[in-house]
Order: C-alpha cells, then sequence, then structure tokens
C-alpha cells in the first residue's frame, strides 16, 4: 500500500508542474503574437478577454471541436504517434529543471545530459508526422527539419561543454550554483550568443523555421493535420521554446539566483527570477521573430557548421587553458 | 524491491520484443523505430542499474543522431515496403545459413563469457577494483578515462577521424562549373559597380548589354 501513497504524492507534484506549463504556454502563445504585431504596428489578438489575454484558450476550443482527419493514404498509428511523442516530449524535460534549490521535481545527478537528450528526441515526432503524412511537402519538411535539428545540437552541445567545464558537475543545481559569484553570462558571452542563435533553430523558430515555411512547403510537415492533432504540435512547439529559454537561463542568466544578492531582492522567491529570465528571453525570441526575415536552407546548413561549431569548439580550448592556467579548474 | 524487478522486466521485455520486431516487420522504417525502442529500453535498463551517465550518452549518440542517419537512408531510399516475405522467398533463404554461423558464434561468445562471470571470477581483472559509491560514475568514468586509458582513448578518437575523412574523400568530388556564393564579394560590392545611371532618350530607349 505504500507504494500507492508514494506514486499519489509523486503525481501531485508531477500535476502541480505540468498545469503551469501547459497554462504558460497558452499565455505565451498569446505574448508572442502581441510583441508580433507591435512590432509591425498591428494590434495583435485584442478581443477575447482583457487585452485578449483569453485567445489562446478560445483557440484551444476551436481546435477541440474540429474534425480530426486522418489521410486515407498515411500510415494511421505513426500519424497518430507523432504529435503524441512532440508533446510528450516537450514536456518530460521540465521534469529536471530547477525553480529554486529544492524546488525540483527530479534532482538527478545528469540533469543538463538528460535535457539534452530529450531535445534530441524530439526530432522524431517531426520526422514521424512527416513520414507518416505521406504526403510530398510534409515529407520534404520533415527532411529539412531533422537535418536543421541535427546539425544545431552539435554546437549545442559544444556550448554546453564551454559551462561544464566552468561548473564541474552535470547536475542543473549545481550549474546554478557555481554562478553565485558571476553569472556565465559575463565570461562566456559569445557563448550566450551562439546558444541563443542555436536554440532557435533548434525549435524551429524564424528566421530558422524552414520546416514549415509556409512559402515553399505550405505548412512543412503539419500539413496533413487537423484539429487537436495540429494543436498538439503546437503545443509541444512551444513547450520546448519555453524549455530552452529556461536551458538558456540556467546555463548563463543564473537560474533562480537573483541579479543582486541584496536586501529587497533577496525577498523576492527564486522562482519569479526564473521566470522573469524565462520572459525576457522569450520576448528576445520573439523581437527576433518579428524583425529578421528567414534563411536559406543552405545558407543555414553554413552557419550552423561552417561558423557556430569551429567558433564554439575555438572557445572549448579558449576556456579550458584560461581555467587550467590560473588553477581554476573546479575541484570534484 | 519488487517495483524494481517490475520495471526491470518491463524494459528487458520491451527490448527483447523490439529487437525481435526489428527483423520480423516487413516495412524498413517500422524496423528503424522498433530498433529506436529498442536503443530507448537499453538505456533505461542501464539507468536502472545507476549508469546513468552511459544511459544518457546511449539516448544522445545512438538515438539522437545514429537513428535519425538510419531514418534518412531507409526513407530517402524509397525500401519503405519491402516485396520478400521473411524466410519464405527464395532470395532472402540464401542469407539464413550464414546468419544462423554468426547467431551460434555470438551465442557461444555469450555463454562464455557469462559462464566465465559467474564460475570463475578471478578471470576478469575489472573485477578487483572497488567501486566507490561517493562519487558519481561520471566523475569515476571520466578518472579512468583520462588518466589510465588516455592513449586508447585518444587512439580511438583518431581512428574514427580518419574514417570520417576517409568517407570524405571516397565520395568528394570537384564538380565543373558550378556557381558558388561568395559571402566576401556580396557583402564588399559597392553602389559603383552594381547600379549605373543613364540619361534615357525620350522614345528611343537605351540598349543594355547583359
Amino acid at each position: 500500500m505504500e507504494y500507492f501513497g508514494i506514486i499519489f504524492q509523486q503525481i501531485y507534484k508531477i500535476l502541480f508542474l505540468i498545469v503551469p506549463v501547459l497554462v504558460s504556454v497558452a499565455m505565451i502563445v498569446w505574448l508572442d503574437r502581441r510583441v508580433w504585431a507591435f512590432v509591425q504596428k498591428r494590434q495583435g489578438p485584442n478581443v477575447v478577454g482583457p487585452f485578449g489575454l483569453l485567445q489562446s484558450l478560445a483557440d484551444a476550443l476551436k481546435y477541440i471541436f474540429k474534425e480530426i482527419i486522418i489521410p486515407a493514404s498515411s500510415n494511421k498509428v505513426i500519424f497518430v504517434l507523432a504529435p503524441i511523442i512532440t508533446m510528450t516530449l516537450a514536456l518530460i524535460a521540465w521534469a529536471v529543471i530547477p525553480f529554486s534549490e529544492d524546488q525540483v521535481l527530479a534532482n538527478i545527478n545528469v540533469g543538463i545530459l538528460y535535457i539534452f537528450a530529450v531535445s534530441s528526441l524530439g526530432v522524431y515526432g517531426i520526422i514521424m508526422g512527416g513520414w507518416a503524412s505521406n504526403s510530398k511537402y510534409p515529407f520534404l519538411g520533415a527532411i529539412r527539419s531533422a537535418a536543421q535539428m541535427v546539425s544545431y545540437e552539435v554546437s549545442i552541445g559544444i556550448i554546453i561543454i564551454n559551462v561544464l567545464l566552468c561548473v564541474g558537475s552535470l547536475n542543473l543545481s549545481d550549474i546554478v550554483i557555481a554562478q553565485q559569484e558571476m553569472w556565465f553570462v559575463i565570461p562566456l558571452f559569445p557563448m550566450f550568443v551562439i546558444f541563443f542563435i542555436s536554440s532557435l533553430a533548434e525549435t524551429n523558430r524564424p528566421p530558422f523555421d524552414l520546416p514549415e515555411a509556409e512559402a515553399e512547403l505550405v505548412a512543412g510537415y503539419q500539413t496533413e493535420y487537423s484539429g487537436m492533432m495540429y494543436a498538439m504540435f503546437w503545443l509541444g512547439e512551444y513547450a520546448n521554446i519555453l524549455l530552452m529559454c529556461a536551458l538558456g537561463s540556467i546555463l548563463f542568466l543564473g537560474g533562480w539566483l537573483s541579479p543582486i544578492d541584496l536586501y529587497p531582492f533577496n525577498l523576492i522567491p527564486g522562482a519569479i527570477w526564473l521566470i522573469l529570465k524565462i520572459l525576457f528571453l522569450f520576448i528576445l525570441f520573439a523581437l527576433v521573430k518579428a524583425t529578421v526575415p528567414r534563411y536559406r536552407y543552405d545558407q543555414l546548413m553554413r552557419l550552423g557548421w561552417k561558423i557556430f561549431l569551429p567558433l564554439s569548439l575555438i572557445y572549448v580550448v579558449l576556456t579550458a587553458s584560461y581555467l587550467f592556467y590560473f588553477n581554476l579548474l573546479p575541484t570534484i | 524491491m519488487i517495483a524494481h524487478a517490475i520495471f526491470f522486466y518491463v524494459f528487458s521485455i520491451i527490448a527483447v520484443i523490439s529487437a525481435i520486431m526489428v527483423t520480423v516487420s516487413k516495412n524498413t522504417v517500422h524496423s528503424v523505430f522498433f530498433l529506436i525502442l529498442d536503443f530507448i529500453s537499453i538505456s533505461c535498463l542501464f539507468i536502472m542499474i545507476g549508469a546513468e551517465f552511459l544511459g544518457m550518452i546511449m539516448l544522445i549518440v545512438y538515438v539522437g543522431a545514429v537513428a535519425v542517419l538510419f531514418l534518412f537512408v531507409v526513407m530517402m531510399l524509397n525500401v519503405a515496403q519491402q516485396k520478400n516475405q521473411w524466410l519464405s522467398s527464395k532470395e532472402s533463404s540464401r542469407h539464413i545459413p550464414i546468419g544462423l554461423v554468426i547467431s551460434v558464434l555470438i551465442f557461444f561468445e555469450l555463454i562464455i563469457v557469462i559462464g566465465g562471470w559467474k564460475y570463475k571470477p578471478d578471470l576478469f581483472k575489472s573485477n578487483d577494483e572497488k567501486i566507490i559509491s561517493e562519487i558519481s560514475n561520471t566523475h569515476s568514468l571520466g578518472q579512468i578515462l583520462y588518466t589510465d586509458y588516455i592513449h586508447i582513448f585518444q587512439i580511438s578518437g583518431m581512428i574514427l577521424l580518419i574514417a570520417m575523412i576517409g568517407a570524405i574523400v571516397l565520395t568528394f568530388r570537384q564538380r565543373e562549373g558550378v556557381k558558388t556564393q561568395s559571402y566576401i564579394k556580396q557583402i564588399s560590392r559597392e553602389r559603383s559597380e552594381g547600379v549605373e545611371v543613364l540619361d534615357i532618350p525620350s522614345n528611343r530607349g537605351v540598349k543594355i548589354d547583359d
């Protein structure tokens, strides 16, 4: 019987994490559209609820009541599995994100590797969706996104190595605690910029949204999806974007730490600081979406392999030799 | 411990069934998906015995990169629907004897290794080393890999690099007459080279040679 107690306690904890994430995904979609509109001197969604805050809820209702169409020539099992996988993978990564020193669902030793592994699995949702649709545009979109995500993962991995050299631990809480003296954004600023751009590419955000480039591929891998299945792709995508923002703020912006370690700022709980940092990064994402035109495919590949990869490798060597020379390598 | 046993059996049953399905399923793309499921359940087993670093690296390397390439190749070659029935057609039955020989060999190797490990523990030197529980297995792996076995580690890296260079050399072809973009040329273009202002006489137009 004690097992059931443990299981219910865990489920309770998980619900307390997942429900806020899902609600914030809905809010973040609204914020994204709103920022996008303001940059282009439009109003954006402002009708449903105060400031249009309930727009995402209305959209969700619309998606739920629409018919789900499964194409006759599609591979039905995989077609249905693809959005489920995308959304599940986007949500399970949140288990290891620390919101403050003790507010973390699973404080595992290899937290950063776990997030990296889950985000590298994210490509399967897209490939499966694109292949199972059995149609030209989704397949092209899926192939594009697979190549794109695999190549930008390499540079993200090397950037993470940079941070790990300064920390000496793969635990996310340790990474945040190591930044108490100085946030890693200051010594590793070039890596922060590259990480930001790579996470744009990793989450298929504009200007790297080639998998769903509407001018060439209709809607990329989502073309054949409708109703709630389409909405699940969407939810997964935005949960992934939030996750990358959270990862960026944990790796470089000091996670739950307050920017100034002084009296009035110390009282604010760490979770609020983390949320503020995530929001800051997300608004940057939205501003980039509104201002930068889409990259061409070969330019995207060139940026990933010929510029980001060598730069981050050089920075690994620089960081390692700096730490070694001044005897600053973290002791285990 | 009951929960541990339940999880172990669930993961290993999934692993075995999906490994069988890799070879049995008719659709090649389905085979690759079963292979991915197999990798994932194996890495779950790794995590269960406390080797969380190996499990995660398995996920990142095999599932995140290698299986994507497999999937790529299988999808691009358009061999999704295999025409041959398993075991029944004449063409594929040729390979069965070779496959049988290899699997018998692997089976005997496994018996030797597991039997030796079980009944003659002093046969293996690594058994002498005590597992230190204070440090995480990431640290202990790093300590062994970068001190005692650094040369072997470096040589294996070199072999992988040489394999990569070899693959590039074998497939690289210098093509003639291909137009490539030079970013430096594009950026350093000036207004004087790009635009020409002409006085156009009315009703006669102007001829631009291109």
